[in-house]
């Protein structure tokens, strides 16, 4: 296999990891709104931490764009 | 290729200076870290000197800002860390100015270099390791020792929790910088899409509405991006003085 071939290919890979980020975003609004809706009034107090929980899962996605676009751009 | 979008991020010399072998240069992003401490610093203080009983709106920004940051330390370090507002007060300022810079269109974003947030993250986890040592003397180990584990499981926990140590300024910088990197990436490639797609004549101009309203949804993104780092980057390193202060879980 050509290196510029097993390059793109291997860029594709590290995209997957993206989609654990996704299902742990699943998980934390989809979590948040249950439980806002069962309890509404304790919601507010609780959108710092769930924004907290979003940057923390989000940046676990952006490491495997990173490998993607260090294979693409840098390698 | 002509819109490459890891262009934006090269390092340009303004003003080459070179002491002993070693660059010195002022370059571009000295520039925009420059104007990111006069637009913050500018801003507070400007907005504070001649405040009034009523705060005007701009000097509730200031304020609110103010209140925020003292309310996430006290949160999760307690009264005790207090004494440590100034550096994360101006850590917090210095990254969210930064990031918002970044957010015009032909500036230099400092955030998206590693070394820029490393030699932050290393400053706070360089104060952590100080402190803790200063204040506590060899008790700043206990934080490696969680108490209530079963003797057999000590050595275990202990090298999971000196790894998970180390590996905190690699986290801290590395979440930052990435978030900023790939965020302005993605902007300029959705950018880039509306510029070939529209070359193609007619029918390109018009599908190219898709990925402009796609650049312009992730600038919005990219905002909320730029503020919720900034409050990760502060939380986080409270949460890590909350360590150095009480090393005992």
């Amino acid at each position: 296999m050509e290196a510029e071939a097993a390059k793109y290919i291997g860029a594709g890979i590290a995209c997957l990891g993206m989609g654990g980020a996704g299902i742990g975003l699943g998980h934390i609004f989809g979590n948040y709104l249950a439980g806002a809706l069962r309890n509404p009034s304790a919601a507010d107090g609780q959108r710092p931490n769930m924004l907290f929980a979003f940057a923390v899962t989000e940046a676990l996605g952006i490491f495997s764009l990173l490998v993607a676009i260090l294979l693409l751009f840098v390698v | 290729m002509a819109n490459d979008p890891i262009h934006q991020f090269q390092i340009a010399k303004w003003i080459p200076i070179e002491i002993g072998g070693v660059d010195f240069s002022f370059t571009n992003s000295s520039a925009f870290m420059a104007a990111t401490v006069i637009a913050a610093g500018g801003f507070l203080y400007l907005t504070t000197s001649n405040r009034g009983l009523i705060p005007s709106r701009l000097q509730s920004i200031s304020e609110m800002s103010y209140e925020f940051v003292a309310n996430m330390l006290r949160d999760a370090a307690g009264t005790q860390g207090m004494k440590f507002f100034p550096l994360v007060f101006s850590l917090f300022m210095f990254v969210l100015v930064a990031n918002l810079l970044g957010m015009f269109p032909y500036f230099f974003t400092v955030t998206s270099h590693l070394i820029v947030t490393a030699a932050l993250a290393l400053l706070v986890i360089g104060v952590v390791i100080g402190y803790g040592f200063w204040k506590h003397g060899f008790g700043f180990l206990k934080l490696f020792v969680p108490s209530g584990v079963p003797i057999f499981l000590v050595p275990l926990v202990v090298a999971i929790e000196i790894v998970s140590f180390l590996s905190r300024p690699i986290s801290l910088s590395v979440r930052l910088f990435a978030n900023m990197l790939a965020g302005h990436i993605t902007l300029k490639v959705f950018a880039g899409f509306v510029t070939s797609l529209s070359a193609l004549g007619v029918l390109g101009i018009a599908g190219s509405i898709l990925p402009l309203l796609m650049a312009v949804a992730i600038t919005a993104l990219e905002f909320l991006v730029a503020f919720l780092q900034a409050y990760v980057f502060a939380v986080l390193t409270c949460m890590y003085l909350n360590d150095a202060i009480h090393p005992g879980h």
